[in-house]
């Protein structure tokens, strides 16, 4: 059931290699930030219109037994497939899709950032939803993956364009908050410090918060548990 | 301290090192809490980055999710689990970080550890790769879940990148009735909220029926806060608070115990404090309450019957439909007397003593039901051992409950301790979705720990105030 996607290569390498190892493949830098900005996402999409899809159901805990990210992809959804004969994720007519189409309160439940990693190995590029929980947000961002929220409706004509064409491709632009497919666009919300994050390339925070050294030793200092309250 | 700022607020002020260019601030870590599921990649980010763990005092790693609570002789016959055990413990030891594995009688569920071995505090901000570590919000500190980049991002800088979420405080008055529990007004509250209500939002707990509550209670009800979606939650210190943290072997000791102690009292809200929402609940609104769905929004008081499909909202009645399928129950039919295969008392939301003596008080010379598998899982070994010196553990395994060693095992099912089939269980636990307790086709009905007691003698899910009466007890 889930044989193609094997074969599906990841699009998008881990964070941390993808972040110090240049275009040419040769590493460049432990530390520094890299500055890979995310601006926009086009390619096809992937209809999931449920609302409160949670964490479990994204990957399931069995497959959380392990102490890397790798291959996680074929495992997205795993107990919803082989529960449901047509689930989008095994349709063939979807298995190109970069923009997941999504309802309320999605990601919600466990912390776990084996699902955005699933996700984003299976081939999920950006996230456009009716609203998202916090953590699955943060998770998302931290990976490079946008998470938009659209409306209810515009989340529907968005579903029922990519399934009359699923080889259409939708365009999520952070720069103008919107989601475009053929001639019609739409105006969404990006959570402002994302879409910062992601537009200048700060998404990969690590970098920007060893630069803050100085100043978490200084805050440190003026918390009386620090100095256990002597 | 006077004035207008909230806790949260006030503490979110304290540990603010800087602005960043996203707009977000960075926010000092007071105390991170690893595992060893959330962990091993973030240890293997800081070396390929070739960077150290920063504070390494300020972290403490304990093993839970997938520690077996039956045979835990090492290695563990689960090779996955076993490679996962073995990863933390080379992790901590190579980066300088505390691990409280099996062989520290201080291991355990890492919610139920940080409390009581006083590390959590007040004035904290708190982080964990768990969404549960809204648990320690019962202590007055800020404490939320994170991804395993956040952790590296911790070890590593001791920091967090974060936007400020607003405020809301939830008011319960009155007195909870008999057979009431700290679980019950969190159901009730995500019933009332929405699953989504919190997002965006730091929830603080308050009101006469909060302030009534012991460290547990408070412990149970914030730790359901994730579930409303709320990232934290928190309930002010008070003096209640201040007696569980004393003489705790992590807490300050002497002269620095008092300094703390004004420190802590000083951080909660003032009664002028301003708030970005407030909603006030009535505790005699609350009933013991049972989850028939596949959220943990989806439930009724264990003396309601399912709403009908159409009663809900139209945007919601596709996922009624889909969780009601799943459940194999029907709109419009009661809960009370819906038949169990399983009983589990355990987790970090009500795996606790006082949670285990709940159980205990309905499963003490009764048994349990012929056709239901049960199960007692401490929340740490230092819960088991109180369990055993108070011989709780004997008034389990004469009822029939299988009394087991410490761990996350049924709540989410990494360990062996795992559903079967369609299965269905009443759990003290906090997540009834689809697939959580093991089984992908298993289903969880979320309760209080003396109604899963109740539910596993009878075999079928009762109202504890009900099917043991003064009278029977």
């Amino acid at each position: 059931m889930f044989e193609r996607h094997l074969r599906r290569p990841a699009f998008r390498t881990p964070t941390i290699f993808r972040c110090n190892v240049s275009a040419n493949g040769e590493f460049y830098s432990f530390t520094e930030p890299t500055m890979s900005e995310i601006k926009q996402i086009t390619g096809p999409g992937l209809p999931l219109l449920l609302d409160d899809i949670d964490t479990d159901r994204i990957i399931p805990a069995r497959y959380l037994r392990c102490v890397t990210f790798d291959g996680l992809g074929e495992h997205a959804f795993k107990d919803d497939r082989e529960q449901h004969d047509d689930h989008p994720f095994d349709r063939e007519h979807h298995q190109e899709a970069k923009i997941l189409v999504a309802g309320r309160n999605f990601g919600c439940g466990s912390s776990r950032e084996h699902a955005p990693q699933a996700l984003m190995r299976w081939g999920i590029e950006a996230i456009v939803a009716e609203s998202f929980a916090e953590i699955f947000h943060g998770n998302c961002t931290s990976l490079g993956i946008p998470c938009v929220h659209a409306t209810t409706e515009q989340l529907q004509i968005i579903c029922e364009a990519v399934e009359s064409d699923p080889n259409m491709h939708l365009t999520v632009c952070l720069e103008t908050k919107t989601v475009t497919h053929g001639d019609t666009t739409h105006d969404c919300h990006v959570h402002e410090g994302a879409r910062t994050a992601l537009t200048t390339g700060q998404w990969d925070f690590l970098g920007e918060l060893l630069e803050g050294e100085a100043e978490t030793a200084h805050t440190a200092e003026q918390l009386p548990y620090m100095t256990n309250f002597s | 301290m006077a004035g207008t700022a909230n806790l949260f607020n006030r503490v979110w002020d304290n540990h603010a090192v800087r602005k960043l260019a996203s707009g977000q601030d960075q926010i000092f870590i007071g105390m991170h809490l690893i595992h060893e599921v959330t962990s091993p990649q973030a240890f293997q980010m800081l070396r390929d980055r070739g960077l150290q763990v920063k504070y390494p005092d300020r972290t403490i790693a304990t093993v839970d999710h997938i520690i077996p609570t039956e045979n835990q002789a090492r290695p563990f016959a689960d090779g996955l689990a076993e490679e996962m055990m073995s990863a933390i413990e080379k992790n901590c030891d190579e980066f300088g970080i505390t691990l409280l594995d099996l062989n520290d009688n201080r291991q355990g569920v890492v919610h139920i550890v940080g409390p009581e071995l006083g590390i959590t505090q007040p004035g904290m901000t708190i982080v964990c790769g768990d969404s549960h570590t809204s648990t320690h919000g019962a202590f007055g500190s800020i404490a939320m879940g994170i991804g395993t980049s956040q952790v590296a991002a911790v070890l590593a800088t001791q920091t967090l990148p974060m936007s400020r979420p607003q405020v809301r405080r939830i008011e319960v008055n009155g007195e909870l009735g008999e057979g009431v529990f700290a679980k019950d007004v969190a159901l009730y509250l995500i019933r009332k909220l929405g699953v989504q209500g919190g997002v965006g939002y730091a929830y603080e707990y308050a009101g006469s029926v909060v302030d009534a509550m012991t460290m547990e209670e408070r412990m149970t009800l914030c730790n359901l806060s994730i579930e409303g979606g709320a990232r934290c939650g928190y309930v002010n210190p008070d003096q209640t608070t201040v007696e569980y943290i004393r003489g705790r072997p992590f807490a300050p000791q002497g002269d620095a115990f008092e300094n703390a102690t004004a420190y802590w009292l000083s951080l909660a809200s003032g009664p002028d404090a301003e708030y970005d929402d407030v909603v006030v609940y009535d505790a005699a609104d609350i009933e013991p309450t049972v989850t028939w769905g596949i959220n943990p929004g989806q439930s009724v008081g264990v003396n309601e019957s399912i709403a009908p499909v159409e009663s809900f909202p139209k945007t919601e009645q596709t996922g009624v439909r889909e969780a009601l399928e799943f459940m194999g129950l029907e709109a419009e039919q009661p809960i009370k007397g819906q038949r169990i295969d399983v009983a589990f008392v355990g987790s970090c939301t009500n795996g606790r003593i006082s949670d285990l003596r709940e159980a205990a008080r309905i499963a003490e010379g009764r048994k349990v039901a012929d056709h239901v598998r049960a199960l007692i899982v401490p929340g740490s070994q230092q819960v088991r051992q109180q369990a055993e010196s108070e011989g709780l553990d004997k008034v389990f395994e004469e009822a029939g409950f299988q009394w087991r060693a410490a761990g996350c095992s049924m709540c989410l099912a990494m360990n062996p301790d795992k559903l079967s089939g369609r299965e269905i269980c009443a759990s003290s636990s906090n997540r009834n979705f689809k697939g959580r307790q093991g089984s992908p086709t298993g289903r969880t009905l979320l309760m209080s720990p003396a109604m899963v007691a109740a539910a596993a003698v009878a075999g079928e899910v009762v109202d504890v105030r009900e099917a043991f009466t003064a009278a029977s007890v």
